[in-house]
């Protein structure tokens, strides 16, 4: 069974993007572009991995993962977050909220390809 | 049986046994032994037992007798007066001590600018005050001699077994005499009379034990014991409690003004005190002393009405009673008792007043008009004394006088309340001189001539009855035939209660009168120095500055100054003023702070208003000089200075505190807004970048890219890439807006040429179609402004509408009018319109409408907002229609011309 990533993100050309690129690599890309369900999508699908952008229609991606994170289900579930604001407040935001791996827009498609396999590798370690 | 003699004899003992006890104080103050005794509290405490008169030691009991509880009120009033007043009280004898005031008259005159005219008044209008009172005394021991004798001969009780007349004037005789011999042997009244204080307070105590052993002997001999004599008076009508609430009002206030204003209060109060802690011991001794002295007055009251026959004279009962019973031991004893209150009152109260008299009457006629100046060789003291001995010889006849004028039957408590009602006249001006610095000279004299006269019309001359002083045609129709000058009726106010009437129209208008002049005069510079150190006596008790120079020499005030206190007491003040200057011999400079303890010095010996008389002979007048005003002035003048420059300086803080405050505030926010500023230009800088790096990569890594695929992810980095593009475009031109560096280019047409424009270029950019809904005809608007930037807000505007209508078949309506040289153009679209909470934001740069999507970058309003500001209009949201719509309102001729012209005029 393919793995599934669930993609937060409202800018669609960046998400028609990572969903070439993952689609690529066998991922099921999950697309939503809007903050304000994804919690819910996201306890609903329980994925693989979750791609969250910061700045978010109706709810932001710090509280999205502030969220995430209170629910103990998915504790463990490996967080990348993306975003276009590169100021290091929001890297400390991000981390000390639970992200797994926090990169900032523009990305290479190699590093954001190679994130994505570290964590769903460790991720399955852990199981 | 004592016979007149015997009582007599032991009178006479009596007093040489008082004037031993004197001497012998004396003796031992002059030693410096005995202070413990002399300078007690305890004997402080009794000296003011002279308040308790034959008044209250046979009085009290024939006015319980007459008029129930009523009595109490006598009591009453100074008791309130040395426990509740107790501020009043140590303010009156600090000042009297550190103005080394020598009476009631020289405490007013000097506290008005040490006034020889209040002086004189104050004086004059004791004498006449106390005259009944004196009057009182002598009726009082004729009283009791008459009982003695009636009791010796047998007569019937209310017959005349003794000559009235002669007796009283032989007992006057004799306490003029005493009087003489007591008061008046050394000259400076401020010395502190020891001898005579030691003698009020043996008679303190032997009247007191009098009355109580009457009052024991009633109880427990007569009723049978305190049960009985409880049942006793419960039977008698005076156990039912009658208060008319007037008069005891009236009668306690009364005897409280009385307490402090009655010379021979102020003596004893004031003038004898040694330490202020002693009048802490009496605010409580003192009233203890009132409750003893009125333990056995209903009792001895209530049990003569019962045993005595009818007729008898209830004044007396407290001799008659004992006497009936056989008892004469203690009927003289109680004849003593009484004679004590009588004699103690007279020489304090002569005492008192001949002072008055003499320093304040005698004395400055005596400078005025002898030829005589103080420079004069001789002894001015002898005159001092003399002065002293014939006022109290003038005093003590005019109560004699006034004892045979008023028939010598008028109740005891009554003729008091008289006299109480005149002293009490001195108290709107002796409290608002310590009280209130507003208070002039012209105020007290004027309340005291307005309360003094309305005394003598409603109290004094009504007190000789009908007909006597007043005719009784005064009484019933008025004086002079004015029904509203009735003496009993003043004003037309019927009904009341005479004492009642008399303390209310006296009092009030008296205290009236002292505060209108008061308010309506102006102080002379005296005055101000006088009252501020008055008023604010806890402040400073330094002595006023009152002489400017070294004009007087210092010989001439040696002169004066041993003429008045006596060579050697002058030479020691000398002497101990000079080494005070630090000088080893010769006589000390005369500097104004010598000058002014010189005059403090005679003051104490002549009264403040002839010592500062005397002393400006030598030193030439210029009593009050620049620095004494500026000392006064400093005081008032400083500290509003001071609280208004303090009021001035924090609201001018507070001020700079909230300027500073703005400040940060604004400036904490720019520094947020630059933050958030930056932070939103990379992120809207970074979006396009991301896809744009993204795409190209896969363009340039992917293999087995389709065709279609390749157009399209190229034509994705096109669009990003123009995005970026416009992005930047924008940020440049707000930037340009913002700074005001924009160059308007002043074009005319009309606005639908304008709006043709502009839907032309939005329409040609636009993904999805929008209705136009346009009306045309009202369009024929000439605008003379720059067109060019009009367009560019125009189709913005139709832009935003495109991308973010929600309908679905979108519709914009444009409307146009022209009002008062003002156009408006509103720009409506069927869409849903822009939640409340979001309006006020939307014009801001980077804010874009939650849930609306879109990649514009949230900067179109905002430039908008600028461009029709430089435009001198306005731009706003339109909250109550359906869809999302704004109003553009601006001047139909923009005219850069104008505003450059005015510009020049401002800076010319």
């Amino acid at each position: 069974m393919s793995k599934h990533v669930v993609l937060v993100e409202d800018e669609t050309n960046i998400a028609e993007a990572i969903r070439f690129l993952l689609g690529r690599e066998g991922w099921r890309v999950q697309t939503l572009a809007n903050g304000a369900t994804a919690v819910e999508v996201i306890r609903k699908a329980v994925p693989d991995l979750v791609m969250l952008d910061v700045m978010l229609p109706g709810k932001s991606g710090f509280e999205i993962l502030k969220e995430l994170r209170a629910d103990a289900a998915l504790a463990e579930l490996p967080i990348l977050m993306l975003t276009a604001r590169g100021q290091s407040r929001d890297r400390d935001i991000a981390e000390d909220a639970g992200v797994s791996r926090f990169m900032t827009k523009p990305f290479s498609n190699e590093e954001m390809l190679s994130a994505v396999r570290d964590l769903t590798a460790s991720g399955t370690a852990d199981a | 049986m004592v016979s007149l003699n015997q009582l007599i004899a032991v009178c006479l003992l009596y007093v040489i046994g008082l004037f031993a006890v004197a001497f012998a104080a004396e003796r031992a103050a002059v030693r410096g032994h005995g202070d413990w005794l002399l300078r007690s509290p305890l004997v402080y405490t009794l000296s003011l037992s002279i308040y308790c008169t034959a008044w209250t030691f046979y009085g009290a009991v024939g006015y319980a007798a007459r008029s129930g509880l009523e009595f109490v009120t006598i009591y009453l009033g100074p008791s309130i007066v040395m426990i509740g007043w107790w501020w009043i009280l140590r303010r009156l004898v600090r000042i009297g001590r550190s103005h080394r005031v020598t009476s009631v008259a020289d405490l007013i005159s000097s506290r008005y600018g040490k006034s020889n005219l209040l002086a004189i008044l104050v004086t004059t209008m004791a004498v006449i005050g106390v005259t009944p009172y004196i009057a009182l005394q002598l009726q009082s021991v004729t009283l009791s001699l008459s009982i003695f004798a009636s009791a010796e001969t047998g007569a019937a009780p209310g017959a005349d077994p003794i000559n009235s007349a002669q007796a009283a004037f032989w007992v006057a005789v004799g306490l003029t005499l005493f009087t003489v011999l007591f008061g008046t042997r050394n000259l400076n009244v401020n010395e502190r009379h020891h001898g005579v204080v030691i003698a009020i307070a043996v008679e303190a105590v032997v009247k007191l034990l009098a009355l109580l052993a009457v009052g024991i002997f009633v109880v427990w001999g007569l009723a049978g014991g305190i049960d009985e004599a409880m049942a006793q008076i419960d039977r008698s009508p005076m156990g039912h409690w009658q208060v008319e609430g007037g008069r005891w009002v009236a009668l306690t206030l009364l005897a409280a003004a009385a307490f402090i204003c009655l010379p021979r209060m102020f003596q004893v109060l004031v003038v004898e005190n040694d330490d202020e802690r002693h009048l802490q011991i009496a605010s409580w001794a003192f009233p203890l002393y009132l409750m003893l002295m009125s333990l056995f007055v209903v009792p001895i009251a209530v049990v003569g009405l019962d045993l005595l026959p009818e007729g008898s004279n209830p004044d007396l009962f407290v001799l008659s009673l004992p006497l009936s019973q056989g008892q004469s031991n203690l009927a003289m004893f109680a004849f003593l008792g009484g004679f004590s209150s009588a004699t103690s009152m007279v020489i304090v109260a002569t005492l008192a007043l001949s002072t008055m008299v003499s320093n304040h009457i005698v004395m400055p006629i005596w400078l005025a008009y002898g030829q005589n100046t103080v420079q004069q060789s001789g002894d001015v003291r002898h005159v001092v004394i003399l002065s002293r001995r014939l006022s109290i010889l003038l005093i003590i006849s005019l109560g004699y006088f006034y004892y045979r004028l008023s028939g010598g039957g008028g109740a005891l408590a009554a003729i008091g309340t008289i006299s109480f009602g005149g002293v009490a006249q001195f108290l709107p001006a002796l409290l608002g001189g310590i009280f209130w610095r507003g208070a002039t000279r012209i105020g007290a004299v004027t309340g005291l001539c307005v309360g003094f006269a309305l005394w003598i019309f409603t109290m004094l001359l009504p007190s000789f009855g009908a007909g006597a002083a007043l005719s009784a045609a005064t009484f019933e129709q008025g004086l002079f035939g004015i029904v509203w000058l009735r003496p009993e009726a003043l004003f037309g106010v019927r009904g009341l209660d005479p004492t009642v009437h008399a303390v209310i129209w006296s009092l009030s208008l008296n205290t009236l009168s002292f505060i209108l002049a008061s308010l309506f005069s102006f102080p002379s510079p005296m005055e101000r120095l006088q009252g501020a150190q008055f008023v604010n006596i806890f402040d400073h008790s330094s002595p006023a500055r009152g002489w400017t120079a070294s004009v007087a020499a210092s010989e001439d005030l040696m002169i004066m100054a041993q003429r008045i206190l006596g060579a050697p007491e002058a030479q020691a003040f000398f002497r101990a003023q000079a080494r005070l200057q630090e000088k080893s011999e010769g006589l000390p400079e005369p500097t104004p702070r010598f000058v002014q303890a010189l005059e403090r010095e005679l003051a104490a010996s002549v009264g403040a208003a002839t010592a500062h008389a005397m002393v400006s002979q030598l030193v030439g007048g210029a009593s009050v000089s620049v620095q004494d005003l500026l000392a006064v002035a400093d005081e008032s003048a400083q500290m509003l200075e001071y609280s208004s420059q303090l009021e001035i300086k924090s609201r001018a803080l507070t001020d700079t505190a909230a300027k500073l405050r703005r400040a940060n505030e604004k400036l904490t926010q720019l520094s947020h807004q630059k933050d958030s500023f930056l932070s939103q230009i990379s992120h809207e800088l970074r979006t396009p970048m991301t896809s744009i790096r993204s795409f190209s990569e896969i363009l340039r890594d992917a293999k087995g890219l389709n065709p279609e695929e390749k157009t399209r992810y190229a034509s994705i980095i096109h669009s990003e890439t123009i995005r970026l593009t416009r992005l930047l475009d924008d940020l440049l031109d707000l930037s340009v807006l913002e700074n005001g560096e924009v160059t308007l280019n002043q074009q005319s047409g009309t606005l639908q040429e304008l709006l043709d424009r502009a839907i032309t270029t939005a329409s040609a950019a636009a993904t999805r179609a929008i209705v136009i809904d346009r009306n045309r005809s009202t369009e024929n608007i000439q605008l003379e402004t720059d067109l060019d930037r009009l367009v560019q807000v125009f189709i913005n505007l139709i832009t935003n509408a495109q991308k973010y209508c929600g309908a679905e078949q979108p519709e914009l309506k444009i409307r146009t009018r022209l009002i008062n040289g003002c156009v408006e153009v509103d720009l409506i679209d069927n869409g849903t319109g822009i939640e409340p909470e979001s309006r006020d934001l939307i014009f801001e740069k980077f804010s874009r409408v939650p849930g609306q999507g879109g990649e514009g970058a949230g900067l179109g309003l905002a430039i908008c907002r600028e461009i029709i500001t430089r435009l001198q209009g306005t731009i706003g949201y339109m909250p109550d229609t359906p869809g999302t719509g704004f109003r553009i309102t601006l001047p139909q001729t923009h005219s850069v011309q104008e505003r450059k012209t005015k510009t020049l005029i401002d800076q010319a």
